[in-house]
């Protein structure tokens, strides 16, 4: 590739922090400006780091533990892992979110701890989602990410970049969730592997930042290794007085070069699911519905921020979950949960029949919080159906958009959520 | 090094909560207790084919696909796997493999079968079907990545050099 060729959002981040003009293909050691970890791989890094012989983090400021995947602790061994936790946040100064604090897909950018033109890593693949707010952030293991903590700076290679552009606009009922298992459908579970994709368009002009935040989170569904977006008006204002750094937006050279360019028409596209038991094996939601569900899931990294659960109250207030149906709700965070009850969607939900469960990653990852039983349908606003994900493997998983989850959950079968929005079709 | 072994064949897209699900990989941070669950999802019997003898997992396309735990390679480690044999490999899993010391292999993995018996010379590059005597082409690691293998994983490097001396 030409070094006198336009350069994507990935490269231009890449060649800010590694001091070098990095091009696609190239290998780079690059200086980080945060690094996170939550208690699934957390106390691997803190092994990982005492192994190394290092007893601080590069910048205690730059480093925050979240105890979100298995929280509050069901059992003793993963209460000892908090512990490390906590104990490791002592020692080294870095932030431990604790017990009820949320999702660190949500902490991470809620605290202002990275901003637009940022570099970060984080123990967890759904660190992607800051894509959304121009921050190239990427999951890594916990051996990766103890080397982060130590030094600051870790090895990359600079991804290649796939452009998707969604042209048109969406329907009433139809939402960004549906979009992204859509790309999912489309490309499948490797379509993006060892790339970043730059997700444009008028339809990502006008989607929120947190419905934007639910398509780069699930960019690692496709292989992507970041799910990047520029910075806008709306990025910038949402980052007003969450903390002191100053965001550095990035946006891509008009001539950067592409390793493979898609365009979707998103006027065409109506809700999707994700099939059991893979996230690519999505079909509208006509060829689904009627399938019979015993459980609902509303929240996680994806789909537990404000908007999303303002959908789903919605849709239920003033009705009721089906009785042979559990309806479970996690918000992202503490503050989008004290949100959504300054707002009454809480109560809505609640009152509909909801159980909500402690802001962070609910039932999702099967450790708590609602393991289905042999034989059932769950749907979910996760990212991830993989069989035993919930914690059973003899259960089946189904995923849609927060609207989709609340219309089924009504009725006790999947349901095309579109007969609750104006100008709905169903 | 030489690594000799049978090969144990799966299929293509294998996620990291097949090889080790999340309702085991937050209980402990022992990876001799956790390996026993190994694969579980996909073959209730791995541990017990794997672990007495030590094999090549033999797979299709993207393998370790999803979650970025450490714990998927550290439980094929502590089940005897003496390396992974892919057509590809998810991003995360790659590294995650090199760092703790797992060697992961890419090549036509259509040529193995189930049962085969592999000879896989890490240094030279050379991958032996044994059974089927024939030589399997296999791609070279990353110049990065090989000097961390060498090094006994990404610890061992920081160990040796204080930092990143790539």
């Amino acid at each position: 590739m030409s070094a006198i060729s336009g350069k994507t959002i990935a490269e231009k981040i890449f060649s800010a922090h590694s001091g070098t003009d990095a091009h696609a293909g190239d290998i780079v050691i690059a200086d980080v400006d945060f690094v996170m970890g939550q208690d699934g791989t957390s106390p691997l890094a803190i092994r990982a780091l005492q192994n190394m012989g290092v007893d601080a983090v590069f910048d205690s400021k730059k480093v925050a533990l979240v105890i979100d995947h298995s929280s509050p602790s069901p059992i003793e061994g993963v209460s000892a892992l908090h512990t490390m936790m906590r104990e490791f946040g002592k020692l080294t100064g870095a932030k431990v979110y604790d017990v009820g604090c949320g999702v660190c897909h949500q902490l991470i950018p809620e605290n202002g701890h990275v901003v637009p033109g940022d570099l970060m890593v984080g123990c967890d693949s759904h660190t992607c989602t800051y894509g959304a707010l121009n921050v190239f952030s990427t999951g890594v293991g916990s051996t990766d990410g103890a080397a982060a903590m130590a030094s600051g700076k870790l090895w990359f290679k600079v991804p290649e970049t796939m452009k998707v552009t969604y042209n048109g606009a969406l329907k009433p009922g139809v939402f960004s969730k549906d979009l992204i298992l859509y790309l999912a459908g489309q490309i499948g579970a490797d379509g993006a592997t060892y790339e970043a994709i730059e997700f444009d368009g008028p339809v990502i002009d006008e989607l929120s930042v947190e419905a934007r935040m639910t398509i780069s989170n699930m960019a690692i569904e496709v292989g992507a290794k970041a799910g990047l977006m520029k910075a806008d008006a709306k990025t910038l204002a949402w980052f007003a007085g969450r903390g002191e750094k100053t965001p550095n937006p990035v946006g891509p050279d008009a001539d950067a070069v592409y390793v493979r360019e898609l365009e979707i028409d998103a006027s065409t596209i109506g809700p999707q699911v994700a099939k059991p038991h893979a996230v690519d094996n999505v079909s509208l939601i006509e060829e689904v519905e009627g399938t019979p569900i015993a459980q609902g899931f509303i929240g996680t990294c994806t789909n537990g921020r404000l908007e999303d659960l303002k959908i789903a109250a919605s849709i239920l207030k003033g009705r009721t979950v089906h009785p042979d149906v559990r309806l479970i709700v996690a918000a992202a965070s503490k503050q989008i949960y004290l949100d959504a009850m300054e707002a009454g969607y809480i109560q809505m939900l609640v009152k509909a029949g909801a159980a909500v469960v402690t802001p962070g990653c609910g039932p999702c990852v099967g450790t708590h919080n609602g393991v289905p039983s042999d034989g059932e349908n769950v749907i979910s606003t996760a990212n991830r159906n993989f069989k035993g994900r919930m914690g059973n493997s003899n259960s089946f998983i189904y995923l849609g958009s927060p609207a989709t989850v609340a219309a089924s959950v009504i009725e006790g079968k999947i349901t095309d959520p579109r007969k609750y929005f104006e100008g709905g079709e169903a | 090094m030489e690594l000799k072994a049978k090969a144990f064949k799966y299929g293509d897209d294998i996620n990291t909560d097949y090889i080790i699900s999340g309702k085991y990989k937050f209980k402990s941070n022992d990876m001799e207790v956790m390996a026993v669950h190994a694969m579980e999802e996909l073959d209730p019997d791995y541990y017990a084919k794997m672990k007495p003898n030590g094999g090549f997992l033999v797979a299709g396309t993207n393998f370790g696909m999803g979650s970025s735990r450490e714990q998927a390679p550290l439980v094929l480690i502590h089940s005897s796997t003496k390396a992974v044999l892919a057509k590809t490999f998810a991003r995360i899993f790659y590294r995650n493999a090199i760092n703790t010391g797992l060697p992961v292999v890419e090549c036509d993995t259509d040529l193995i079968d189930d049962g085969d018996e592999l000879v896989l010379d890490l240094t030279g590059g050379v991958l032996r079907d044994v059974t089927k005597g024939i030589d399997i082409a296999i791609k070279p690691l990353p110049p990065v990545m090989a000097q961390l293998l060498a090094d006994g994983g990404l610890v061992e490097h920081f160990k040796k050099h204080g930092g990143f001396a790539l």
